[in-house]
């Protein structure tokens, strides 16, 4: 993974977020709303970023690590080109989204939680997208695939290789 | 805006929405009026728009645009609640239901229907609205909806949740108007205190009692919270909610900030939901636009605006004191109360914190009074609750049902049965703070009261239904795992103790439990109980503690037998192919996924243990049943 994790943001990226910051301020309790910028721009919020932030509201940087830490949305690890999130929300659990997770896992030879080798796919998994409906479903980036089998994950994953 | 302009956007556009909420000869004639002889309604909620709902929209529009219907309306809603069969449509003034809608579907319904003199398409249909003798029923009629009775969602479904003047013609913003033209922030409270509205989040406060606290506190600046973090999972009441009326919500908490004399308000929402997060934005922005937000609203003198801050992903965030750290930008950790957040919460000022759903309720509390919101329901819990129905149930959804309703009237009636002729088994309610409620407890009314009598709780409406395949150790774990992963750390009894129970769950569904194991558990969590800081450590132990109550034997099995009937806990059983049975079709050998199984052709095959993974592939593809689990 570590290779991976190599920070190289740009001048402009670096550009944009001291914006943001300027921007929110003033606003109380700012700093979430920061992070979640700054996650925007970067993908990720590796310490290189945490480092301007803190920097750039005057705070010490356990105290931005302290929050970054605490709250799931936000990584410290970059993220594949296509975000894979099952879903392990009860009502898919129950309908066995454990083993869709398993197959993914299996497809692409990695664990949840961690970014294949080529930074083509990533896995997460989630508490419920709110599709119960359709349960069990996941998510690549902004798409949801519903009433899934193990059997068509490979199908789907495909779709997202192809167009690599 | 002053009021009279109020009333004359609702005026102009109510007979619009009336045709949505009549069906039959009466919104025929009032179709006429409104110079729509048709309006199409498409669901746009997350779980329709998951399956496709706005490309059965993009073909409608395409198709009626082709067609030259300019008499035909269509609109984007929010949940009409039987998500299992979505995208959904309702054409009106008829109210034809048509369920899982596909583009094509919409292009011959616009063909053969939205056209003048159109029939409806009948194999598009819901089929619950066709009657035995080939009549079409109102949906309203059907078992799903029957039941059902509509407050919080009184709008969800009707109105285009983008249009602010759709809701203000559905009703939203009447009750602020009430209240700032012939209310005191007293009547306000005390109108509140008479209707028993109980917060809908899980706890069951009494929401007057909340505002007559914040109220009473003395501050300069007083907070009044929206908590739409809804982190349950498999709840997705509030998330409907803010997608198809936010504006409800909006109204609400001016009402709040009206009545404990309060100038801000904060939404705290999922940043998972990303419609409801964009309705929501749209919504503020409309209502600053029309003046029912900001400064001097409706000529009053009353001042109100609120901001929205998406949360980041944790669940005990929707714990009050953790939330407003949150807000405030920190870690988001409980702290101990009192001080309660009445006296001293956001910013350390005064502040009031609903839930979405609650807020939902204000609107028709001060429009119908609260002696007919107390009449619904029962005694102490009065009105309706919302329940997001998952799991095991044909009618996977949303419903809204009086308080006092029976499990078994939200199963069978309304949630039409297990699917596949399984038995049910349990129903989860209260997510990982909740706790099972088993088929022995079927008639319980679902209310605040009678579900913590049997173990369980109201919690903030999902509940997920659990049939004979699901193993009740299994699905403890799954909610230890959840509480463990979301336990903020803050305090000990609930960090360790989660890990702990967690532990022991894991012991017992890998087949090395032993007989000491559930006293072990039974003292953790009655430690837990009692010393953790916050609901999330406080409740942890309750879903197991709810299946030892009900499902005992099936723990002792797991620990002393080393059976899990279920056959979910891997550790506990083996796979078998029955000799007599298997015909050696090879079917089972090419879908193994580690090549476990072989045979030869037409000769009986045998499935090598020590190589298989247990993942069940074979025994769902055996056309023979020649495979079993042992």
């Amino acid at each position: 993974m570590d290779k991976h994790c190599k920070f190289c943001g740009t001048a402009e990226q670096e550009q944009k977020l001291k914006a943001v910051i300027e921007e929110s301020r003033d606003m109380p309790g700012c700093l979430m709303h920061i992070l979640q910028e700054a996650q925007g721009i970067y993908g990720f919020l590796p310490i290189e970023v945490q480092k301007i932030i803190a920097e750039g509201l005057n705070i010490s940087l356990s105290e931005v690590y302290g929050v970054v830490t605490f709250y799931s949305q936000f990584s410290l690890t970059p993220k594949g080109k296509n975000r894979i999130s099952v879903c392990l929300g009860t009502a898919c659990y129950v309908k066995g989204s454990d083993k869709i997770l398993e197959e993914v896992e299996k497809q692409l030879g990695i664990k949840c939680g961690q970014c294949t080798e080529d930074g083509l796919f990533s896995i997460d998994s989630c508490r419920c997208v709110g599709a119960c409906g359709l349960a069990p479903v996941m998510m690549i980036n902004d798409e949801v695939y519903g009433k899934l089998t193990p059997k068509m994950v490979k199908g789907i994953l495909d779709k997202y290789r192809e167009v690599k | 805006m002053t009021t009279q302009q109020l009333d004359a956007i609702r005026e102009s556009k109510s007979d619009l929405i009336k045709v949505r909420r009549i069906v039959k000869e009466e919104g025929e004639k009032l179709a006429k009026k409104t110079g729509y002889r048709k309006q199409v309604l498409v669901c746009g909620g997350t779980g329709c728009t998951s399956s496709h709902s706005m490309k059965v929209i993009e073909q409608l529009e395409k198709s009626i645009k082709e067609l030259g219907l300019k008499d035909v309306l269509v609109v984007k809603t929010g949940c009409f609640g039987l998500c299992a069969l979505g995208p959904i449509m309702i054409v009106y003034p008829e109210g034809a239901f048509y369920s899982q809608v596909t583009p094509e579907h919409a292009k011959v319904i616009a063909e053969k229907h939205l056209v003048k003199g159109g029939e409806m398409v009948r194999e598009y249909l819901y089929k619950g609205t066709l009657a035995e003798d080939g009549k079409v029923i109102p949906f309203a009629e059907t078992p799903f909806y029957k039941k059902q009775m509509r407050i919080a969602l009184r709008n969800c479904g009707v109105i285009a949740p983008e249009d602010i003047e759709e809701a203000i013609a559905a009703g939203d913003y009447a009750a602020l108007e009430k209240v700032l033209t012939t209310m005191t922030p007293d009547d306000v409270i005390n109108e509140m205190l008479a209707s028993g509205l109980r917060g809908r989040g899980g706890a069951g406060f009494p929401t007057g009692r909340k505002w007559s606290f914040a109220k009473a506190s003395q501050s300069d600046v007083k907070y009044v919270c929206c908590n739409a973090d809804e982190g349950d999972p498999g709840a997705f009441m509030d998330r409907s909610v803010l997608e198809g009326d936010p504006h409800c919500v909006l109204e609400a908490m001016a009402i709040a900030g009206y009545a404990i004399g309060s100038n801000n308000g904060f939404i705290y929402v999922r940043a998972e939901y990303p419609v409801a997060v964009e309705r929501l934005q749209i919504a503020v922005k409309q209502a600053r636009e029309y003046g029912l937000l900001g400064k001097n609203i409706l000529d009053s003198g009353f001042d109100f605006d609120i901001e929205i801050r998406l949360g980041a992903g944790a669940f005990v965030c929707g714990e009050e004191t953790a939330l407003m750290r949150s807000i405030e930008g920190h870690r988001g950790e409980p702290r101990p109360r009192p001080p309660f957040p009445a006296v001293k919460g956001l910013f350390d000022k005064p502040t009031i914190l609903n839930n979405v759903e609650t807020w939902a309720n204000v609107n028709p509390i001060i429009m119908n009074g609260a002696a007919w919101f107390s009449s619904i329901g029962t005694k102490t819990s009065s009105g309706t609750k919302v329940f997001a129905l998952g799991g095991k149930i044909t009618n996977v959804g949303l419903v809204e049902v009086p308080m006092g309703t029976t499990l078994r009237e939200i199963v069978e009636e309304i949630g039409g049965g297990i699917p596949g002729g399984k038995k049910f088994k349990a129903a989860q309610t209260g997510g990982p703070s909740g706790g099972c409620i088993p088929a022995s407890c079927i008639d319980v009314p679902i209310d605040y009261d009678s579900l913590i009598a049997i173990g369980s709780m109201m919690g903030s409406g999902g509940m997920i239904i659990l049939d004979e395949d699901t193993c009740m150790v299994d699905i403890s774990k799954f909610y230890l795992e959840f509480t463990a992963d979301e336990s903020c750390g803050k305090c000990t009894p609930c960090r360790i103790g989660t890990k702990r129970l967690l532990q022991l769950l894991t012991k017992i569904t890998e087949g090395k439990g032993e007989p000491d194991d559930i006293n072990k558990i039974q003292e953790l969590s009655e430690h837990m109980r009692q010393s953790s800081l916050c609901a999330l450590g406080q409740t942890a132990p309750n879903p197991i503690l709810s299946t030892l109550r009900y499902f005992r034997d099936e723990y002792d099995e797991h620990i002393n037998k080393k059976v899990c009937r279920a056959g979910v806990c891997k550790a506990l059983f083996t796979y078998h192919i029955i000799a007599d049975k298997c015909r050696g079709c090879t079917l089972c050998a090419r879908n193994c996924p580690v090549q476990a199984i072989s045979g030869a052709l037409k000769q009986p095959h045998v499935i090598d243990t020590a190589k298989c993974v247990k993942c069940g592939l074979c025994i769902a593809n055996c056309k023979f049943d020649a495979i079993e689990r042992i």
